[in-house]
Parts: C-alpha cells; structure tokens; sequence
C-alpha cells in the first residue's frame, strides 16, 4: 500500500522541493550572516578599532628621578640610588605562598622580607608589584633570571631607592620617603589637579609609590617627585609589554640646596652626645636655618623601603623618643630666657626706660601672695641692664604686674611667640602665649577660664602657661636683633633644576615688620653682651674671640609640661636647660635656642653647646664633643622660682 | 604493471568530484594560512601538524570516494551500534576532562565516540528509510526519532552541546528530506517552545545557561565568559572591510583572543583579511553546500539522496554555528570551522562526509 511517504515519485518531488529549499535557504542564512559582518566590520568598524587599540595599546608610567636634597656646601644629604627588587604581583599568581616559597630556593627569602611583603600587600591593591626582597646582588639576579619562566607575575625590577648618606645626620629637617598610603594619594591626587590648571598639562603620581612623609621630604614633595613621564607600550592579553611604540621622558624631581651647614649641624648634634634635647641656629639676616638638631635623631634609610617591624617597635619605644622633632614641636616654659623679650616690651610699650630701677628685696608682694627671688635677700638696687644680667626675677615681676597680662601677649605675639614661624618643614607646634583669651579657649571649666592676675606675675619670669618651642625663641630673639624685621625661618636656599642646572634662589625678604626702636634693640644686645661678659653665660663664654650675646633659663618639669615626667628616674626630675644667644653682638650672624631637656641650668649644660656653635661657625674651631658641661656661674644658680604657696603673710 | 596502475589511478580520480575537491582545497589553504598566522606568534607553529591532518583526511576522503553508496549502506547499522555501546561506554566508564566526560580510554588511545555519532547518525537513518521505503509510515519518522534521540541525549549528558547539535542536525536533516510534514515539524517547534522554560531550568547546565545569557548581554561578564565573544567581536570589527592583513592581527598576535586557532579562528581569519575575506570565505562555504545539495537532488537512490542531504547541510550548520558564534550572533558552543580550524579529528570527520558525497556523486550505476 502506497502513502504519502512511501509513493516513490511524490516522495522524490517532496524531495527535491525540500532540496530547493535548502539550496535557496542556505545562501539566505549566509547572507544574514554577512550582514552582521558588515555591520561589524563596515558600520562599526571605528568603535571595534578603537576598542582594539586600546586592548594593544597600555600606557606605562615611567616615574620621574627624585631631587637630590644637599646642604648649602653641595654636600648630598638624600639621594637616589639604583637596585634590583624581586617583585610579585599577587593578582597573577595562582598561589601566592606556594610561588614565594619556590622563589626562596632560589634567592634567599628571610621571614622579615615575607612579613614585609605582607605588610605591603595589605596597603596595596592587588594588581599592583610588590617588592619581595630588595637590593638583590648580581649573582642571585642571574639565578632567578635562569628560572625566571617558572614564575609568571614575578620579575626583577630596577627600582630607584632613596638614600641619605649621612644617616641620622639632620635626619628631622631633611624626613624620609615612605610607600604611599591612601589618605596621601588622596591628598596628592587634589593638589595636583590644582596644580594641572596652572601647569597646563597631566600630572600624575602614576607609578610613584613613595612620599615625603616628614621633614622637606615632604614639604617640598612636589618639588623633589618630578614630572611622571610615559610610555606607549604594546602590551599582550597578559597585561605584558611586547614593545615601546612612543615616549614621553620624565622630567627629574628638582634638587634643593639647604641653608644648612652640615659641618655645623654634625658638630651641633655631637655637643648634644646623649642628651636629649635640641637646637636651631638662624641667620638673624634672613631666616636662614644654619642648623637645626633634635636628640636624639632616628636613620631615615630604615624607612625607604618599608621599615621592618623590630626597627619600627625600637623607635616607638624608645623613651627618649627619637622621632620626636624637640625644635619645632617640642614646646617648654623659656624660663629666664623669657626676660629680654619682657624688657624689651617695657622698652617698646614705654612702660620702662633702662635706667628705671627698683629695690629688690628679694621678694615681690601681690594680694597676700610672696613671689620670691633666687637671691636670697634680693639683689640690691636693680635697673634694667642688671636685671637681664643677674636674672632678677623681682624685677620682672613687678614689670608683668605694671604691664598686664593683655599687653605682654600683644607684644610677645608680635615677636612671633604663640604661633607657628611657618618654617618650611612641617609639625610646628603653635606654642602657648598665655593670655585671658587663650585661657578661656584652653579649658572647658569655667572656674578653670578665669585669669587671675597673680598668674600674670609668673608669666613675668617665663614661667606659668608660657611653653615655646626652640625655633620659636631663636625666631623671636632674630626678630629683636633684626631690629623688628621678621624673616620666615627656612631650610631650603634654593631649588636647582637638575636637567638645565638653572638655580632658582628662593626669596628671603622681611614678611612683616615690627615696630621696635633702634636704641632699644642696642640696649637689650647689649645687656645680653653682658649676661656673657659677667653674667650666667661668663663662664661658658670666657675668652671667646668674638663678643656674643645670650640668656639663661632653667625650665622647671614640676610645673604643667612636666607632670609626665613624674615618678620617672630622678635624672628625668631635673629642670630643662635653656640658653639663647647671638653673635657677634655688631651685626650678628648667628642666632640659636638651645635646650637641653633635664639639663638642669641654663648656664650648665645648654651654654656651652652655644659657645661651641658660635666658635665653630664664626671661627670655625673644631669642638669637643660632646660639649662638657661647665660648672654653675658664680652668680648663683639661674633658677627660676615662684612660691605662691608658702608666701609670707 | 604500468597500464594497471594507470587504469587503477584513474578509475580512483574519476571518483573524485572536481568542484568539491576545488572548494575543499581551497578551505584548507586559507586554513592552513590561518592557523600560521594563529599559532606563529606563541612560537609553537602548528602548520606541520595540521599539514599532516589535511594529508590523512585527504587520503581518507579520497578512500571514502572509492566505497559505493551501496556498500557504505553495510555500514550503516554496526557504526551505529558500535557507537551507541560507545557512548554507553563514556557515559559509564569515561574519562574527564576539564569537567565533561566525551572520552574513552582504550589502553594506549583516547576515542571521543560522540565524533563516530556524526557520520553513524545519518548513514542509520537514511539506511532505515531506505529499508523501508516502500512502507514508510508516520511511525518510521517515531522509530527514527527515537534513533536520533538515544545518542543525542548520552551525548548531552557528557555534557557537549556542539556535538549533540552537529550529531542532531544530522539526524535531522535526514528525517527532514525523507518527507517529514511540515505540520508535525511546526508542531514540535510549538512543543520545544512550551518546554524552553523547563529546559532551561532543569535540563541546561549552569555553563550552558551563562553561554546563552553571556550572548544577550557580553558587556555582563567582561572577564569571565563574556570575555570570548567581546575580544572576538573586537577582532572581527577592527579587521575592517579589507583587514589588517596578514600576520598583522593584533588582537591575535596579542593572544587576546582565546582559542584562536581552533574554534575561534574566524576571529584571526576575520582580523586579517576584513569583510573582503569573509565574503570569499562564505562564497567557498556556499559553493559546497550547494554542490553537495545537487548532488542529494540527482543521487539515483533514497539513502544517498538522504545521506547526501544531510551531510551538505551538516556542513552549512558547521559553518554557519560556528561563525555565528564567534561573531556573537549565536551562543558559544564547541564548533569547529570545518577544514580552517585546527585539528585532525573534525577534520576526519568532515572529510569522511565529503568523501561519501563524492561516492554518492560517482557511482551512479547501482
């Protein structure tokens, strides 16, 4: 029985019909096929292109060479040198410690490099490099070169390393670079898009790993990072560079020429020898920083790559706080040191002339408080010049209750005291300038807000709320001798352009001017001439070749700054040393702050570190070091003292 | 000696079919420049191995041409059965790789049974109807469904999409020039429509679904199973109406497109020579389909009509799949471009087919 199927000649027709079909149908789908081809490759072929240039095409970020940081000798205090690192990028790895622990049979890896390595990784992202281990030796680059198709995502790179040659040698002016840390990036990535504007063209920390993160280092970032360079490269789908199509060179961080004398700040630093304490020596003339020593001092080479963990925990427990920048941030009461800024108020207010005296015996009477001299029994018959001579105490009490409190600190805010002096590096404190405002705004109590007058009294000598730093009394100090000139204190002389060689000497002309008389600031030179003539600076200064100028003072730890140092070792009870001077008198050249903490007198133990500065600097005379201390002054001690407590009915 | 030699040679070049052999050689040729061009840069050159595959597929079609339809009909049920007790053999002892079992190992050599399915499948099927021309009835097209299903889903379990489609195809395009009404077909296409949903959630792997999600919307997976159809989309776009010529693919050379000289291959054939290639490579595609389409229309009898049939048409959704695929109109599957890719497998396979259309061509008298 013959059907539909099975009938030959309909089931061939059928056939060929469907075959036809087939035959007209097959063209019709390899034409759709065709359109979306041209679509492809026709219509759209612009956009597929571009997306396959920028598969091809990568730009690579060459970072710039940092400046070098040399004193104003040309002597190199950082710079850069070139060594291999063994880099990992975890994000092509498949297993991150099965490819570290073959890497160490080949280089070695120490437990340090790995905890390192960790460490980093948790701050970066994970596409980028990683030093493993750094400063590889030929040999063991030639090793993991032979093995090197074994690790896909490690390679050896020739990264730059910052070095400072001198080691701890003014370690707190100059910083230290260390790896980038978010809140930078950040940081960078704002300033830098104002700066685009002004530039006019991309800059980009692309690339850069390391920042400034204390000291010029990070002042003058920009300064030293340099201009990222690029290069076009060809890359495969692995993200490898197959060849360099085009390059834009990096332009090389400038180099900064400091006004720091090395010499002089490696002879300041050794007086010191284990004393914790600092100094800042100016140049009255123009505010340039001469030397500026905080003890002790910290290498800032642990720091470049990745400070390890037992050098980290060292610093930060050391008691003497090695990290601690003394001379900007550091702030003490300037005891005694305090009294030619006060007689130069009086002078400047009129509130005294030089030769107004007044009877000292030995005490100073306010309400039913007794504020007692150091001389027992007073010091006689006082005018102004013996009053800065003999550190009179009464004297100056009775001048802070004749001026008032409202009046000091206009005067003392004008020297610059209670703010920052804007020196080029950064972590300056502000200091305290004690007044009714600043108490108010310093203590949430209101019993606490209150000022009293007899708080004024101790103000007088240096002591009570007043806290400055070193550099804040050598400005103050360069701004009396500069005749009321007030130069910003500085680090940095000039900025020099590594490629063109061109200088570029940055301005040093007065920011402001205070009004002081010429034959008042004569008089105060003069009467600080003294105090090193026949005064508490006499004996540290005896047969100077040069005349000099200077003040003692002794800042007690038992009052507010102190109280930390409370039932530590007895050495820690010991009063802070102070001394500030000038030289020569004439026309000074040098101004410096000296404290030593602990030091006990001002006259001890902070004048002769001065005296060996000055002999250094203006006659260049080789020091001991450290410097010895002297014995106490026949004046007696410089010792500041307030009883309020146990004054006399 | 030499006369019979003579005599032999030319007996065996009259079983060669001239405009198929021209368009598979010229195939070969652009696919033997393709697959330099894919494999130079890695520094790995497989033109040597792939010359040999041509010459063994080659000997083998031309083998194949000398077998008459008549013969190869023997065939028909033994590979079928051998290659259902494969497949059984794969589903219950076979080897994994890279989570799908297509292998079996038989001592020293690794067969993939589901590659037999493809050439068994439609010489089973154009066998049975030929058996039963004189009767056939709608319940032959149920018994030869249920010989096309059987393989197709061992096939599917392995799991490999490519192959149960190439190997359905085949069983399909046999069913379909043996006369299936279109009523039924329409009807099962309503049917398969109704059970999509259910396909998709139950019967697909979680691969297979990402495949046809990944089609609809590459941008969704840019690095993961995206990444394929984006990287050769960009090949094929950036290759432009003339290309980037040849050996200068950067999208290749680059390696960024995967499997560049075995499935996506259309990818570096397309950067490299431009639409302009394209259009010859779907004219040669044509030419072949179309031949071996004549050659199903004038074959003198019901099983080399439906085996030539099919095959041709094997071929065009060979070709059509696999550059749908690559240039991101149809899902990826595992589909090679018959004689560009590289690999001598598919490349047997193929020519076995062309083999047996040249057979069909040549032995007209029964």
């Amino acid at each position: 029985m013959q059907n539909e199927f099975s009938h030959p000649d309909q089931a061939l027709q059928k056939f060929r019909h469907r075959v036809r079909l087939a035959i007209v149908g097959v063209p019709l789908f390899f034409l759709l096929l065709f359109a979306n081809l041209y679509y492809l490759q026709v219509t759209q072929k612009e956009y597929y292109a571009t997306r396959a240039e920028s598969n091809r095409i990568s730009l690579v970020p060459v970072v710039p060479n940092r400046g070098n940081i040399e004193d104003k000798n040309g002597v190199i205090l950082a710079r850069n040198y070139s060594a291999y690192t063994l880099e990992v990028t975890p994000a092509r790895l498949q297993n991150l410690d099965e490819t570290i622990a073959q890497l160490a049979e080949i280089i070695p890896i120490e437990a340090k490099d790995i905890k390192r390595f960790k460490r980093l990784r948790e701050e970066s992202k994970n596409f980028e490099s990683i030093p493993l281990r750094t400063r590889l030796s030929d040999e063991e680059v030639a090793r993991f070169a032979a093995h090197r198709y074994r690790f896909p995502g490690v390679e050896v790179k020739a990264r730059l390393f910052r070095q400072y040659p001198e080691g701890t040698l003014a370690a707190h002016a100059i910083g230290y670079i260390s790896r980038i840390n978010q809140e930078e990036q950040q940081w960078v990535d704002e300033a830098l898009a104002e700066q685009e504007k002004e530039a006019g063209r991309n800059l980009t920390y692309k690339g850069t790993t390391l920042i400034g993160k204390i000291g010029l280092e990070k002042n003058y970032e920009f300064e030293l990072h340099g201009i990222t360079g690029y290069e076009q490269v060809e890359v495969d789908a692995g993200g490898q560079a197959v060849r360099v199509l085009s390059r834009s060179a990096p332009i090389p961080g400038n180099n900064l020429i400091l006004t720091l004398d090395s010499q002089l700040q490696k002879m300041a630093e050794a007086t010191f020898g284990n004393r914790r304490g600092s100094l800042v020596a100016l140049d009255p003339r123009n505010g340039a920083v001469l030397a500026l020593v905080a003890s002790p001092a910290f290498d800032p080479n642990l720091f470049v790559d990745g400070i390890r963990f037992d050098d980290w925990d060292a610093l930060n427990n050391n008691p003497d706080k090695p990290m601690l920048n003394r001379a900007i941030y550091s702030a003490y009461p300037p005891g005694s040191t305090f009294k030619p800024l006060m007689a130069m108020a009086a002078l400047s207010t009129g509130k005294r002339t030089p030769q107004q005296t007044i009877a000292d015996p030995g005490y100073f009477n306010f309400g039913n408080h007794r504020f007692m001299d150091d001389k027992a029994g007073g010091h006689g018959i006082v005018d102004m010049r013996k009053s800065i001579v003999a550190s009179c105490n009464t004297y100056y009490y009775h001048l802070a209750n004749d001026m008032g409190i409202d009046s000091i600190a206009r005067f003392m805010g004008g020297l610059g005291l209670g703010k920052r002096t804007e020196i080029d590096i950064p972590g300056e404190s502000t200091g305290v300038l004690p007044s009714p405002e600043w108490k108010a705004a310093r203590f949430k109590k209101r019993e606490q807000q209150k000022w009293f007058a007899g708080e004024t009294i101790s103000v007088g000598i240096g002591q009570s709320y007043n806290a400055y730093t070193p550099l804040q009394m050598a400005h103050a100090l360069a701004n009396i001798l500069n005749y009321g000139r007030v130069f910003r204190p500085h680090l940095v002389a000039a900025i020099k352009n590594p490629g063109t060689g061109e200088v570029r000497t940055l301005e040093t002309q007065p920011v402001r001017e205070i009004p002081l008389q010429r034959e008042h600031v004569d008089f105060i030179k003069a009467a600080m001439a003294g105090v090193n003539k026949e005064g508490t600076g006499a004996r540290a200064f005896a047969g100077a070749a040069y005349e000099s100028g200077g003040k003692t003072g002794t800042a007690q730890v038992y009052s507010l700054k102190g109280q930390r140092y409370a039932g530590r070792a007895k050495e820690k009870l010991r009063d802070h040393s102070w001394f500030i001077a000038f030289a020569p008198v004439d026309e000074p050249r040098i101004v410096v702050a000296v404290m030593v903490e602990n030091g006990g007198f001002g006259a001890t133990s902070a004048a002769p570190i001065a005296r060996q500065v000055f002999d250094y600097y203006l006659l260049n005379k080789e020091a001991h070091s450290p410097a010895p201390e002297v014995d106490a002054p026949e004046d007696g001690p410089d010792h500041d003292h307030e009883e309020a407590e146990d004054a006399a009915p | 000696m030499m006369s019979r030699l003579k005599y032999w040679l030319r007996q065996m070049v009259a079983h060669l079919d001239l405009p198929l052999l021209l368009v598979v050689a010229l195939l070969m040729g652009m696919g033997l420049i393709t697959v330099y061009s894919a494999t130079a840069s890695t520094g790995l050159s497989r033109l040597d191995n792939q010359i040999v595959n041509m010459l063994a597929a080659f000997a083998l079609m031309v083998a194949v041409s000398q077998v008459s339809p008549r013969q190869l009909m023997r065939f028909a049920v033994p590979l079928y059965l051998v290659g259902i007790l494969l497949l059984v053999g794969v589903f219950l002892f076979g080897v994994s790789v890279n989570g799908s079992r297509r292998w079996l190992s038989l001592g020293l050599v690794r067969i993939q049974p589901s590659e037999i399915m493809k050439i068994a499948m439609p010489l089973m099927l154009a066998w049975f109807f030929h058996k039963h021309e004189s009767e056939l009835k709608l319940k032959h097209f149920a018994i030869a469904a249920l010989l096309l299903a059987l393989p197709i889903l061992l096939i599917l379990k392995q799991p490999d999409l490519g192959t149960s489609l190439l190997v359905g195809a085949a069983g399909f395009f046999v069913i379909f020039f043996a006369g299936l009404p279109w009523k039924i077909m329409l009807g099962m296409s309503v049917a398969a429509g109704a059970a999509l949903p259910f396909v998709w959630s139950m019967a697909l792997h979680d691969y297979q679904r990402r495949r046809v999600l990944t089609l609809l919307d590459p941008t969704s997976d840019p690095l993961g199973a995206g990444y394929h159809i984006i990287q050769s989309t960009i090949a094929i776009g950036s290759g432009g109406p003339f290309g980037k010529g040849w050996l200068n693919g950067t999208q290749t050379h680059l390696e960024f497109i995967p499997e560049k000289h075995t499935d996506f291959i259309f990818a570096v054939f397309s950067e490299e020579w431009g639409l302009m290639g394209n259009a010859v490579l779907l004219l040669l595609f044509t030419l072949l389909v179309t031949r071996g389409l004549f050659i199903a229309a004038s074959a003198p009898t019901l099983f080399s009509r439906l085996l030539a049939g099919a095959i041709s048409l094997v071929l065009f959704i060979y070709a059509f799949v696999n550059m749908g695929m690559v240039s991101g109109i149809l899902p990826v599957v595992g589909v090679p471009l018959p004689f560009i890719s590289y690999g001598g497998t598919a490349l047997v396979t193929l020519m076995l087919g062309v083999g047996m259309l040249m057979a069909i061509k040549t032995h007209r008298k029964l």
